[in-house]
Order: C-alpha cells, then sequence, then structure tokens
C-alpha cells in the first residue's frame, strides 16, 4: 500500500501503466485517479463523438473506470497496451448504448494488437496527429465509411444503402481504412 | 498476406463488431479454427483503437474525475476481492478447513482412545482385585499348615467326607477331603466325575496328608458335563482311566 501511495505521488507520465494497474490492484485510488488523468480523454472524446451526448459520454467513461476499478484483472499485458484497450471497450460500449443493446462483448474476449505506447503525453499527442493525419489524407468514400463503421456502428450494408454504393467496395474501404492506420505506426 | 483472402474483409468488419447475421456466425467458427486470422484480428483491434485517437471533443468535466472518486471510495477494496476471487484463491482455505475438520477427528479419536484406557485400566484393576481374593481363597483351602476341622455331632467318630463343588459351565471344579485314611504305598486316591449318562471321567488324582486332608482343584474336565455325583477309588498312584471297583466313597448329587 506504501509503495502505491508513492506511485500515486509521482508526476503524471513518470510511472508506467503497469506499475499504476499494479497499484489499483492494491486498492489505491489514487493510481485509479492517475490512469484516469492519463485516458480519461480518449475515452470522452470517443464516446461523446459516438453518443453525442455529454451525459451518456460521462455515464461511460464512469462505466469503463469502474470496470477497471471493480476487476483490474481484466487488463494484463497480454491484452495489449491499456490504452489501446480502453478506447475499444469505451468503442463498444458506446455503440452498444446508441444501438440500445446488451454489451455483446466481454471484456475479457477482448485482446489487441498495437504498435505505439500511449502511456505518455508526448507519446499520446504525437500518435494522435498521425492519426488524424492519416485520416485526412484518406480518400473522402474511404474516411467516410470507416467513420460510419467505427463511430456509428453501422453495417457495411447500412452503409451501402446509405452511400449507394456495392456492398464489396464498402467492406474494402473499412479494411483498408484500418491497414492505412496501422502502415503509419509500422 | 496473412490472413485467409475470402475473410479479410469480413474481419475488418468483424473487428469492429458491425458484421451481421450468416457473416457473423461464418467468422466466429473460422476463427475457432485459425490461429493466423485470431492473430490478424487482434491486429485489426490495434488499428481499431487508434481511430479512437482520431476524436476530438472537450475534455471531460471536473465532475466526472469527482463522481469516479466517490464511486470508488464506495466500493471496498474488500468486497471487489471477493468479486475478482478465482477458484483457486479457495484452495488455501479448504486446505485450512480440511486440516481442521482432521485436526478435530484426531482429538475426538484421541479422546476416544483415553476413555477406552481409562475403561480398560478400571476393569484390570478390579480384575486384579478379583484375582487377588481368588488367590487367597485358593491358598487357604490348600495351605498345608491351614487347620481343617470337620464338624460333626458329638461323641461321633471322625468320618471320611469329601466335598465337591462343580460348576458345569466353567468346567470348573474344586474338591476337599478331609479324615481320609491313610493309603497304601504306591496308591492315591481318584476322583470321579459320574455323568447323568456315560462312563466316569476321571477328576484328579490325590493323596491326603498326614492329618487325612487333601484338595483337588480345577482338575482338566471335557466342557459342559452334567454331573450326577462324584465318587472316589483307590487307583495306582499315576491314576486310572477307568474305576477300579470297589467305590469307597460316593455322593449323592445336587
Amino acid at each position: 500500500m506504501e509503495r502505491s501511495r508513492l506511485l500515486s505521488e509521482l508526476p503524471t507520465g513518470a510511472v508506467g501503466d503497469t506499475a499504476l494497474l499494479s497499484a489499483v490492484r492494491s486498492g489505491d485510488q489514487g493510481a485509479m485517479a492517475s490512469l484516469y488523468d492519463r485516458y480519461s480523454g480518449i475515452i470522452y472524446a470517443v464516446a461523446l463523438r459516438v453518443l453525442r451526448d455529454t451525459g451518456a459520454a460521462e455515464d461511460i467513461l464512469q462505466e469503463v473506470f469502474m470496470q477497471l476499478w471493480r476487476n483490474p484483472a481484466l487488463f494484463d499485458a497480454s491484452r495489449g497496451n491499456l490504452a489501446a484497450w480502453l478506447a475499444v471497450i469505451a468503442r463498444n460500449r458506446s455503440i452498444d448504448a446508441l444501438r440500445k443493446r446488451h454489451p455483446e462483448s466481454d471484456l475479457e474476449d477482448c485482446i489487441l494488437s498495437v504498435e505505439p505506447d500511449l502511456a505518455g503525453d508526448a507519446e499520446r499527442s504525437r500518435a494522435m496527429e498521425r492519426v488524424r493525419g492519416v485520416m485526412g489524407e484518406m480518400p473522402s468514400p474511404q474516411r467516410s465509411a470507416l467513420e460510419m463503421a467505427y463511430f456509428e456502428g453501422m453495417s457495411h450494408t447500412e452503409i451501402a444503402q446509405k452511400t449507394g454504393e456495392p456492398l464489396g467496395t464498402v467492406k474494402t474501404r473499412i479494411r483498408a481504412g484500418l491497414l492505412a492506420l496501422r502502415k503509419a505506426f509500422a | 498476406m496473412s490472413t485467409h483472402e475470402q475473410f479479410a474483409d469480413d474481419l475488418a468488419l468483424y473487428a469492429l463488431g458491425v458484421l451481421e447475421g450468416e457473416g457473423r456466425s461464418a467468422m466466429e467458427g473460422h476463427l475457432r479454427e485459425c490461429p493466423a486470422c485470431s492473430t490478424e484480428l487482434q491486429r485489426l483491434r490495434g488499428d481499431m483503437s487508434l481511430m479512437a485517437l482520431s476524436a476530438l471533443g472537450p475534455k471531460p468535466p471536473q465532475r466526472s474525475r469527482q463522481r469516479l472518486l466517490d464511486a470508488m471510495a464506495r466500493e471496498p477494496r474488500q468486497a471487489q476481492a471477493l468479486r475478482t476471487r478465482h477458484w483457486w484463491s479457495f484452495v488455501p482455505w479448504l486446505a485450512a478447513a480440511t486440516l481442521a475438520i482432521i485436526a478435530v477427528g484426531f482429538w475426538l479419536q484421541n479422546r476416544n482412545l483415553r476413555e477406552s484406557i481409562a475403561r480398560l485400566e478400571n476393569q484390570a484393576a478390579q480384575q486384579q482385585a478379583q484375582l487377588q481374593r481368588a488367590r487367597e481363597v485358593v491358598e487357604t483351602l490348600t495351605a498345608s499348615d491351614a487347620l481343617r476341622i470337620t464338624v460333626v455331632a458329638a461323641n461321633a467318630p471322625p468320618q471320611p467326607q469329601g466335598k465337591a463343588i462343580y460348576v458345569r459351565d466353567r468346567s470348573s471344579l474344586i474338591f476337599l477331603a478331609s479324615n481320609m485314611p491313610k493309603l497304601p504305598p504306591e496308591k492315591a486316591y481318584e476322583l470321579w466325575l459320574i455323568p447323568t449318562s456315560g462312563a466316569p471321567i476321571p477328576a484328579g488324582v490325590f493323596k491326603p496328608d498326614a492329618r487325612g486332608s487333601a484338595q483337588v482343584i480345577e482338575p482338566p474336565l471335557p466342557a459342559g458335563v452334567e454331573a450326577k455325583t462324584f465318587a472316589i477309588t483307590i487307583e495306582p498312584e499315576q491314576g486310572s482311566s477307568t474305576p477300579t471297583m470297589p467305590v469307597v466313597m460316593v455322593g449323592a448329587g445336587g
């Protein structure tokens, strides 16, 4: 407990996610607050973009962090990095709320693989700039298809109906968009 | 290409959670059997997480932070430990409970053994006392220096007599004789158990002492023989298997 308290007293960014999570497992609320300070911006932005409602986005923010507080063992290093995991969980929960459906995916099932480490403020800022750069460079139909799938949870059929484009084209654009993001961090 | 071509586009949709219907079922079946596509799914989810960084918006309000801190304070860590407990976390408790049960079992067994020992010691003490009493009785009966007086009617000459005490169920016999006449050399008296049916059974050979007293204590006898009476004959010193006539003394039985 003493070690955990010391960890949470260090400046934000000075302690890695793994150490903070270890402190959270010991019941250190300060460590949890540090993780909140680090990642709440990403989670809230995703939830707000999906739900377009500040109250609903705050609920998602609360839900995601409380899940981690209640059961920090849900996340371990084998599931990828914490920021990416939280972002995927927040996005999926937001889509579930938008579509008024029960959560379809179990938190424990979500394993992902991603290159950039987003624990530091500087790394996070650089990654955001790069992602926005890649998205900005995408052809508009591709970016639009990817955003409709990601932020609105639309199926390729719904996107094809909305845009009037062939199903296969929509599928290919979505996948190509994700691979473009991957390539930017390769 | 690190994934199967026919599943490639659908896999991206699946990662985003927007693949529906038969395509979703087919993909889940394929993922169970295809490690390469499972790995690619993890990478696509990683790519998908980067999309979150493209979302621009205001920071969450300060009240959200306080709301989280308040919610955490309301949920004590002990309760969390219960929620996150896995089955193997109960193993130490199960082991402790098992040891406690075993310890109680040993304690009960130990207590029962102590009670049994105390009971046996008590029985042994009682038997020891009974044995001592029996020994004293036998020693009195058989002591060479014992004064043996047969009380008869006044002015009547002393008569040879014997007293046989027989317990059939234990095949136990004590015979006491007094005023027995002296015997010729190389002769002895022999006591006979006369059963209700069958031949007489040898019940011990004895020679009276200088005062004419004699005892036969617990001679070997067959088990459970119903005795009609007892009789005495004079036999060679080593005894006989059948009585030699005449019978010098005989009891009335009962």
